[in-house]
């Protein structure tokens, strides 16, 4: 019993970290450019069909399709964030909300005219079914590790980015106070469109690790925006690291509840984080 | 061309207004079942779209979550009616009573968050309360179950009494939703929603109680969503979480029709769901065309006229057609 609570855990831990790659750009978007992003679950699952497409056209395997796409993610982020959300950001919330919310939908229903309802998986060969016997009945994955360790080395590449670099530090400038920067000579929509670049790049990232991992439809998107902004809010905004611990607690929690149904799968996810936000609605690892 | 303060448009506008109440009013007598039907719906929408409204666009909650309270009207209608045999009509109203009550612990959660936070936060609520709705004993769990005949029967014995009885809950619901928020919106409380709408900092520093002023409007919602989540299960004759609980029918299109509209306006609703009707008979053939040209349009609003189809209207003339707006009196 204790073992197979153990196994649960185990698995909802390594669950957790593609959920913080969902979650990472959610988190960049809200924390540096300040708006919610409605549309970020269905950017992801963009991501997964152009990346199938593309690798089924070039006859890579998707994890080099995606290597070769992240300056397409980079520049596709880049131009999103310049020419649309650049003008809403800075205004109230409503905007952002709406328009990210007509963003979602042209996404959702482009995908259903274009690749049809059925779900999709792409095929990452030999690693995927490879695992780890860690004594008993405890098998590691090695992709669901593989991906995990993914997770932490983007978090810790983004963080040293952010707060050592000369451009994280323009872009920090810029999210506290786009006015004083500008000042400066900053220019906060050159920075918040590199920004953007960035939280495509993460897309991509959660697109790849996704789309090998499990199924994807063109409906999934607005359950993958749910458990990324469920993991930044129980981070809590501005903290990267509180990012993962949010996705793992997500993970465990969808673990656990999985062994009654799927419909607990997704319930005790929400009322884990639901009850949470009421004890602390600040998220759990909160800067400030 | 600088706007015009002239009354004579939007007298024509009032004038449609009361033609379009007396037309519903006599809507029984002048259409038949088919177009009974639709116009149901259309007043069933509005209530929602009215709704909606009243949050996003004065009390600065945008919710994405409404869904939740139509679905828990839907449910309790249910569960009231069929299994703890109450009379239907006394069900309906107590449906909107239940929603009512089950909105102030769902505030609790919601009023956590704040702004950006807030729309997802609604959306994790309403997805939990409909995966609970699928979990209820006795509701045919996730694939739903049907109004039993005894109960469709009591609405009206033939198809024909049934279809105008429950058009005249619907419509008197629109007329009710109308005139009482149109009433709060002109009351003291409306004056400081508006001042909320217009600058939410400056409101609360001449002495507006923000949090006041959204608890009413967020449980002022309840009920009347509640009601229209009966009447969605009346029109339908079922409930399932799916059906019942659907974020495209109760809060997507809404959100469309209000910011289509005009959000932030009492005309906004009206002007918005008249022309969600007109493009669902024309072009809902397209599927998700459709919705993608839906997503479209409310982009390019948000970006060229945030306050909708009546804001660009309102810059060529400033009047109200449902005036809201106080004037200083005359000294």
């Amino acid at each position: 019993m204790a073992l197979t609570l153990l196994n649960l855990v185990i698995q909802g831990v390594l669950i957790g970290g593609l959920y913080a790659l969902f979650a990472l750009g959610l988190s960049l978007s809200l924390g540096v450019m300040r708006f919610i992003n409605i549309a970020h679950g269905d950017m992801i699952v963009l991501g997964s069909f152009l990346l199938m497409s593309l690798s089924q056209f070039l006859g890579w395997s998707p994890f080099l399709t995606a290597l070769f796409m992240m300056p397409l993610a980079f520049a596709g982020g880049y131009m999103l964030q310049r020419f649309l959300l650049q003008r809403i950001v800075g205004k109230s919330v409503l905007p952002a909300v709406l328009v990210t919310f007509g963003l979602a939908i042209i996404i959702q229903n482009g995908l259903l005219e274009g690749y049809g309802p059925n779900t999709r998986k792409l095929s990452g060969g030999a690693v995927e079914i490879a695992s780890i016997n860690l004594g008993g009945l405890i098998d590691i994955g090695v992709y669901p590790l593989l991906v995990f360790l993914c997770a932490v080395l983007t978090i810790f590449a983004l963080d040293r980015f952010l707060y050592k670099s000369a451009m994280g530090a323009r872009i920090r400038a810029v999210a506290a106070d786009p006015a004083a920067a500008d000042l400066i000579g900053l220019s906060a929509a050159k920075i918040y469109a590199i920004a953007g670049g960035i939280v495509g790049m993460t897309m991509m990232l959660a697109a790849c690790c996704m789309s090998v991992w499990t199924n994807f439809d063109a409906a999934i998107g607005p359950s993958r925006l749910l458990a990324a902004f469920e993991a930044v809010a129980l981070g809590g905004l501005g903290s990267l690291w509180g990012t993962l611990a949010g996705g793992i607690i997500l993970g465990v929690a969808q673990n656990i509840g999985s062994q009654f149904d799927a419909a607990w799968q997704t319930l005790a996810q929400h009322v884990v984080f639901l009850v949470l936000l009421v004890l602390r609605p600040q998220g759990l690892f909160s800067k400030g | 061309m600088s706007p015009s303060a002239s009354m004579a448009p939007v007298l024509v506008l009032r004038g449609l207004l009361i033609v379009g109440a007396l037309v519903g009013l006599a809507a029984p007598w002048l259409f038949d079942l088919n177009q009974l039907t639709l116009m149901t719906d259309v007043f069933t929408v509005l209530v929602m779209a009215l709704m909606w409204n009243l949050l996003a666009g004065y009390a600065d909650i945008i919710t994405v979550g409404q869904q939740a309270f139509v679905g828990v009207g839907a449910y309790a209608f249910y569960g009231l009616t069929v299994l703890a045999e109450i009379d239907p009509f006394v069900a309906v109203g107590l449906a909107g009573l239940v929603t009512l009550v089950l909105a102030v612990p769902a505030m609790a959660f919601v009023f956590r968050l704040r702004t950006a936070y807030l729309a997802v936060g609604t959306w994790v609520v309403a997805e939990v309360l409909m995966l609970i709705a699928g979990k209820l004993p006795g509701f045919g769990s996730g694939s739903g179950v049907s109004l039993p005949i005894r109960i469709v029967k009591a609405f009206g014995s033939s198809l024909a009494a049934r279809t105008q009885n429950i058009y005249f809950l619907a419509f008197g619901l629109a007329v009710i939703a109308f005139v009482a928020t149109w009433a709060l919106l002109r009351s003291r409380v409306g004056l400081g929603l508006t001042a909320m709408r217009d600058n939410e900092e400056a409101a609360g520093s001449a002495g507006v109680d923000l949090v006041r002023g959204r608890i009413l409007c967020f449980l002022w919602t309840a009920p009347f969503l509640g009601l229209a989540g009966v009447l969605v299960t009346l029109q339908k004759l079922r409930v399932s979480p799916g059906a019942s609980f659907s974020i495209t029918d109760w809060t997507i299109y809404i959100i469309f029709i209000v910011v289509i509209g005009g959000i932030g306006s009492l005309e906004g609703p009206f002007l918005g769901t008249i022309l969600f009707f007109v493009m669902r008979q024309y072009l809902s053939d397209f599927g998700a065309w459709y919705l993608m040209l839906l997503g479209a349009i409310s982009i390019a609003i948000i970006l060229i006229e945030p306050r909708g189809l009546w804001g660009l209207w309102r810059r060529f003339n400033t009047r109200e057609a449902i005036p809201v707006s106080h004037h200083p009196p005359v000294v």
